[in-house]
C-alpha cells in the first residue's frame, strides 16, 4: 500500500492499538522547559512512579527567563522560583539541563536542531505547541499538554488518535524580498486559523525544496497556527548536510547508516491525503497581519478585507477594534514604535544575518525601539563571531540574550498598552506581547525595514 | 481525576470565535508550579481592567453562574498550555460546548475531567438563543447516552466522544494508569527499535 511520509513514521512508532482506535505512540525525544513541566514532575512524585527514560529527555529554560543580565539572579520572584524548580527537578530526576548560563541554552525549538538532536524519522514532543518546528527534518513533532508531559515521563508513550493527512504543495520561484515567513503567513491567510485542525501537514513542492533548513523550520513552526497538530517536510541532501557534524548527530559509519535509513522517508507516489492544497510561489508577496489571529494576514499591497462571514462579524469587529484598524485601509505608512526580531519562528543565525545585511550602513528610525533576541546561546555567539552584533549596535538595535522574550511576554520584555509592534514571532493574539499591545506579524526583512523607516513599508522597494 | 456522568445547569454564553488560550489564561499567570488557583485569572483581561476594576464581561454578571461554557468555533486555539483547561475547571466549569475545538485544548480538557462537546452550529445558536431569552434556562448533559438537551425546548443533539475517553471520564481514570499497565509491551517495543 502507498504511504505518506507521515504514515511511515507514525506506523514505525505504534506500540499497540487500543479499543476505539487510539494508538500507543512511542516518543523518541522529549524536550521540557520551566513553564509546562513542574506540575508533571509533581505528578510523578504524587503517584510515586519513577521517570521511565531520563536519557530521552532534555531540559532548557527559555519561556520565563530575562534577556538581559542572565548571569545575575532572576529579579521576579515567581519567575525565579519557576526556573529554580526546573533546576531542582532535573537534579532530582537526573535529567540533562541546559539552563541559564549554559553554552547550549536557548529556545527549545532552536537548540534541538542546532545540536543535532532533532533528526529525520523521529517522534518528538514538548509541552509547547511550536514543537511542530522540528518537523522540518522529516520527523513527527508536536506540542502536548502537561498531563501528556507526565505520560511521556512515566511511559515514554502517548495515547493518541491518528490525525488526518494534508499536503500543501508550493511550486515556483519566490520573488526577491519574500521569505519563508511570508509563505506560511500567506498559507495561513488562505486556510484560516482553524483550517488545519485535525490534520498533520506535509509541505512539498519545488519552493519548499529550495528553502534552507532554517527557512523550512519557520514554515513547520507555524503549522499549529492553522490548528494543525504539526507539519513536516521530507528530508533531503540539505537535511543530511545540516545534521552532519553537529554535536549529537551520528558520526562516521553510523551517520552513513542513518542517511541510508533517512532516504526511505518520503511520501510514495500516489499516496492518499485527505486534503490537498496547491499554491504558486510567484503569487506570494511580503505579508503582514492586521487582526488578532495569525490567519488574519494580507499581502503588503492589499487593504484590510471585509469579514469572511458577513452575518457573523462580532469576532472580526472586536479584532479590528483592538488593533484600531479599519476595513479597506492599507497598513503601508502605519507608524510603528516597537520592533521584535526573535522567537522560535525567526531567531536563528540566518534570520540575524538577513537583518544585519539589510541594516548595514543604516540606522533605526528615531521613533523605534528594536529588540533582537537570539534563539540560543549558540546563535548569540555565532552572531558575535561574525560581527553582526557590531552592525546591530551601529544601527541602534539591541542584541539581547536568548529566550522566548516578547513573543509571549512572560518576562519583562513587554510592549506597552496601545503600541504597535512589528514582530517576527508567531501569534498576534490580544495581549500576547503585553496587555493592550498590538502585534503585526511579519518576516525578519519586513521587521528590519520597519525598524529603519519607523513605519510599515514594502521591503521590496528598499532592496 | 474526578468522575463525570451527567450535569444539569445553566450555561455561560460567550459567542466569540477563535478564543485562544492566551485569552483564557494570559502568559503572565503561567508562573505557578502547581495546578491550583488559575480560576481567579480565567479570561483575566476580558474580565478586568489593568487597575483590576471589573469590565462589562459575562463572567462579571452574577446571573451567569452555570457550569457549562458555550463558545464560538475554534475554541482553545493557540498555545498548548494546559493551564487553560485548569483555569476553566478551577473556575467551576465542567463542560465546554462549541461547534469546533482546537486539538490540543480538547485533549487537555479531557485529561482534566472537563468535557468538550462539539455540536452543529445550528444547535450552538439554539444554546445562545435560549440563554439570551432566559439566562436561567437549564441544559442537561448526559455523558452515558452522549446527549445534550436544552430542557425548556427539549431540543437535543447526540455528541461524539472517543469510547476510551468516555470510559476514562465516567470512571475518573487517566491515560497514565492505562499506559503504566502496558509497560511490558512498551519495553518489548524498545528492544526492537533502532533510532538513528
Amino acid at each position: 500500500m502507498k504511504k505518506t511520509l507521515f504514515d511511515k513514521i507514525w506506523e514505525q512508532h505504534v506500540v499497540d492499538t487500543v479499543d476505539g482506535g487510539r494508538n500507543i505512540l512511542y516518543i523518541d525525544k522529549h524536550f521540557i522547559h520551566e513553564v509546562t513541566s513542574p506540575q508533571a514532575f509533581a505528578g510523578l512524585e504524587k503517584r510515586g512512579v519513577p521517570l521511565f527514560r531520563k536519557e530521552k529527555i532534555l531540559a532548557t529554560a527559555d519561556h520565563n527567563v530575562p534577556t538581559l543580565n542572565q548571569h545575575l539572579p532572576i529579579v521576579d520572584p515567581l519567575s525565579r522560583t519557576q526556573v529554580n524548580t526546573l533546576i531542582k527537578n532535573c537534579e532530582k530526576f537526573g535529567v540533562e539541563l541546559y539552563g541559564l548560563g549554559h553554552q547550549y541554552q536557548g529556545i527549545v525549538h532552536v537548540i534541538g536542531p542546532e545540536l543535532g538532536i532533532t533528526r529525520p524519522g523521529m517522534t518528538i514532543v514538548c509541552g509547547d505547541s511550536h514543537t511542530s518546528t522540528h518537523g522540518a527534518f522529516g520527523s513527527i513533532a508536536f506540542g502536548i499538554g502537561t498531563s501528556q508531559v507526565e505520560q511521556v515521563m512515566t511511559t515514554q508513550c502517548l495515547l493518541l488518535q491518528k490525525p488526518k493527512r494534508m499536503r500543501i504543495t508550493i511550486d515556483g520561484e519566490l520573488q526577491n524580498g519574500v521569505l519563508s515567513k511570508d509563505i506560511i503567513l500567506y498559507i495561513l491567510s488562505k486556510l484560516t486559523a482553524s483550517g488545519g485542525t485535525g490534520y498533520f501537514i506535509e509541505y512539498a513542492g519545488s519552493t519548499i525544496r529550495s528553502l534552507s533548513m532554517e527557512a523550512r523550520m519557520t514554515i513547520c513552526n507555524m503549522s499549529i497556527e492553522m490548528g494543525a497538530r504539526g507539519g513536516l517536510i521530507a528530508p533531503d541532501e540539505k537535511t543530511f548536510n545540516y545534521i552532519k557534524g553537529r554535536k549529537f548527530a551520528p558520526q562516521g559509519e553510523q551517520f552513513d547508516k542513518a542517511v541510508t535509513f533517512w532516504k526511505t522517508l518520503f511520501t510514495d507516489e500516489d499516496a492518499q491525503f485527505e486534503r490537498e492544497y496547491n499554491f504558486k510561489a510567484e503569487d506570494i508577496t511580503p505579508m503582514v497581519t492586521y487582526g488578532t489571529n495569525p490567519g488574519m494576514g494580507i499581502k503588503i499591497t492589499e487593504a484590510i478585507p471585509e469579514a469572511i462571514d458577513p452575518n457573523n462579524t462580532k469576532s472580526y469587529d472586536k479584532s479590528l477594534k483592538y488593533m484600531n484598524f479599519k476595513t479597506g485601509n492599507s497598513l503601508i505608512g502605519q507608524k510603528i514604535n516597537f520592533v521584535f526580531i526573535g522567537s522560535c519562528t525567526n531567531s536563528r543565525i540566518e534570520d540575524l544575518r538577513l537583518v544585519a545585511d539589510f541594516v548595514k550602513g543604516k540606522s533605526k528610525a528615531s521613533n523605534t525601539t528594536v529588540w533582537i533576541v537570539p534563539g540560543s546561546k549558540q546563535v548569540q555567539l555565532q552572531a558575535q563571531e561574525e560581527g553582526l552584533d557590531k552592525v546591530f549596535e551601529a544601527a541602534g538595535f539591541e542584541l539581547r540574550e536568548p529566550g522566548c522574550s516578547a513573543c509571549l511576554g512572560m518576562n519583562e520584555d513587554k510592549i506597552p498598552k496601545g503600541e504597535y509592534c512589528i514582530s517576527t514571532s508567531n501569534r498576534n493574539f490580544e495581549g500576547r506581547q503585553g496587555q493592550g499591545a498590538r502585534t503585526i506579524l511579519a518576516s525578519p526583512l519586513m521587521a528590519a525595514a520597519t525598524a529603519v523607516t519607523g513605519k510599515i513599508v514594502d521591503v521590496r522597494e528598499l532592496l | 481525576m474526578e468522575k463525570f456522568t451527567k450535569i444539569n445547569t445553566t450555561v455561560v454564553p460567550l459567542p466569540m470565535e477563535d478564543i485562544d488560550t492566551d485569552q483564557i489564561i494570559p502568559a503572565r499567570f503561567l508562573k505557578a508550579t502547581t495546578r491550583e488557583g488559575f480560576g481567579d485569572n480565567l479570561f483575566r483581561d476580558w474580565r478586568y481592567n489593568q487597575d483590576n476594576t471589573p469590565k462589562d464581561f459575562i463572567l462579571n454578571n452574577k446571573i451567569y453562574n452555570g457550569k457549562i461554557l458555550v463558545a464560538g468555533k475554534n475554541f482553545g486555539c493557540g498555545s498548548s498550555r494546559e493551564h487553560a483547561a485548569w483555569a476553566l475547571y478551577d473556575y467551576g466549569f465542567r463542560v465546554v460546548v462549541s461547534s469546533f475545538f482546537a486539538d490540543i485544548f480538547k485533549g487537555n480538557a479531557l485529561n482534566n475531567g472537563l468535557l468538550p462537546i462539539t455540536v452543529p452550529s445550528d444547535f450552538l445558536n439554539d444554546l445562545f438563543l435560549s440563554s439570551e431569552q432566559d439566562p436561567n434556562s437549564d441544559v442537561l448533559v448526559d455523558l452515558e447516552v452522549q446527549k445534550i438537551t436544552i430542557l425548556d425546548s427539549r431540543k437535543f443533539v447526540e455528541f461524539d466522544i472517543d469510547p476510551y475517553k468516555k470510559m476514562c471520564l465516567i470512571n475518573g481514570y487517566d491515560d497514565i494508569d492505562y499506559l503504566i499497565s502496558k509497560k511490558g509491551k512498551i519495553e518489548a517495543f524498545e528492544k526492537n527499535q533502532v533510532i538513528f
